[in-house]
């Protein structure tokens, strides 16, 4: 494996995706249903992210039992957060639940 | 918001102050990382090259995971491109609010774009008062994800070598339980609510898809059903406010 290859190929196609989007968009304004799809783009890729990491084990597949440490924690950081609104309780209370959990069940 | 951090320097300081529970979880992220490509062959030097070159933990995680398979560089570059396109539309939702900018500004901000960065700045960018200088909230938040990415995938490339499968403490959770931080404070209507559970669905079912694609189809989904109900409560609003008036 040629690791400068391939931090290269990383950086030109992670860059050039963050880069060149930001640079000619900036330049045409977007129809107005655009720009509200934009507001939707947050929630909808970061809990396309989340899903699957707390529902789909590596060993089980789907799991919806109470086995599944990633699917408690993340159910009390759901809550914490959804009480709370504070991000910084929501990842230590998340992280708290998701270690014990494993070393407990 | 205090009036003196319409300051480019009260800007820069108050994006790293919204920035810093977002480190909590990058720290963990960034050793397992660090830990994990040791532990996979990678060598040292080339981690933390991975880190401060291309600087995009998710993508990095995967090809460390592709790299352990004996997968290609080409396929490895080519997944790298999927699983960041979900930038393209961070830089689409920014690029209103930053076409002043010099490139002075936007190579590095661009550089620096990442998923915490992006929803911190973001909602700075949404935040109705007019101060010109927001591309330093932007930027304080950018250099500390940085840094800190730098320098816990340091502390990972050094502990990795002693410890045999990072991976089994299952900090990689960090990043979920983040995302969920971010995530459940945006749902404030129910057109939110909507994109949330249908793009949470829509990944769950798609998971099979080759080189992370249940991940834009999703997000793809989950964007339109938050449109569609947003057009249809519009529409319901609309009748009630005419019958109203008649």
């Amino acid at each position: 494996m040629n690791e400068f290859l391939l931090i290269l190929g990383m950086f030109l196609v992670t860059f050039g995706v963050r880069y060149l989007v930001l640079a000619f968009v900036s330049r045409i304004t977007l129809p107005a249903l655009v720009q509200r799809a934009l507001r939707y783009v947050p929630a909808a890729v970061l809990s396309a992210i989340i899903a699957p990491a707390m529902l789909i084990t590596e060993a089980d597949g789907l799991d919806f039992s109470l086995r599944n440490a990633a699917l408690i924690a993340s159910l009390a950081a759901i809550l914490i957060s959804w009480r709370t609104k504070n991000l910084l309780l929501t990842i230590v209370v998340g992280m708290g639940v998701y270690l014990l959990w494993r070393v407990l069940v | 918001m205090s009036l003196n951090a319409s300051t480019p320097a009260g800007e820069f300081k108050a994006g790293i102050r919204d920035t810093l529970p977002l480190v909590v979880s990058a720290i963990p992220f960034g050793i397992i990382f660090g830990a994990l490509a040791v532990a996979r062959g990678i060598s040292p030097a080339g981690t933390l090259g991975l880190s401060l070159f291309v600087f995009a933990g998710a993508s990095q995680f995967i090809a460390v995971g592709l790299v352990a398979q004996g997968t290609g560089i080409g396929l490895i570059v080519l997944t790298t491109f999927i699983v960041n396109l979900r930038h393209a539309l961070y830089s689409t939702t920014l690029a209103p609010h930053m076409s002043h900018l010099s490139q002075k500004w936007l190579l590095p901000l661009a550089f620096w774009l990442t998923d915490e960065s992006f929803v911190v700045a973001a909602a700075r960018y949404q935040r109705a008062d007019a101060s010109p200088f927001k591309h330093w909230y932007f930027l304080g938040s950018a250099v500390l994800m940085y840094t800190d990415w730098q320098l816990s995938t340091l502390v990972g490339v050094i502990a990795g070598q002693s410890i045999p499968d990072p991976l089994s403490w299952g900090l990689d959770f960090a990043m979920s339980v983040t995302f969920i931080g971010l995530v459940v404070p945006m749902v404030k209507n129910r057109p939110m609510l909507v994109t949330v559970l249908v793009a949470s669905v829509t990944a769950v079912l798609a998971h099979g898809l080759p080189n992370q694609l249940g991940l834009m189809l999703a997000a793809v989904v989950g964007i339109a059903a938050g449109l569609i109900t947003e057009q249809t409560s519009e529409v319901s609003k609309t009748s009630e406010v005419s019958q109203a008036d008649q």
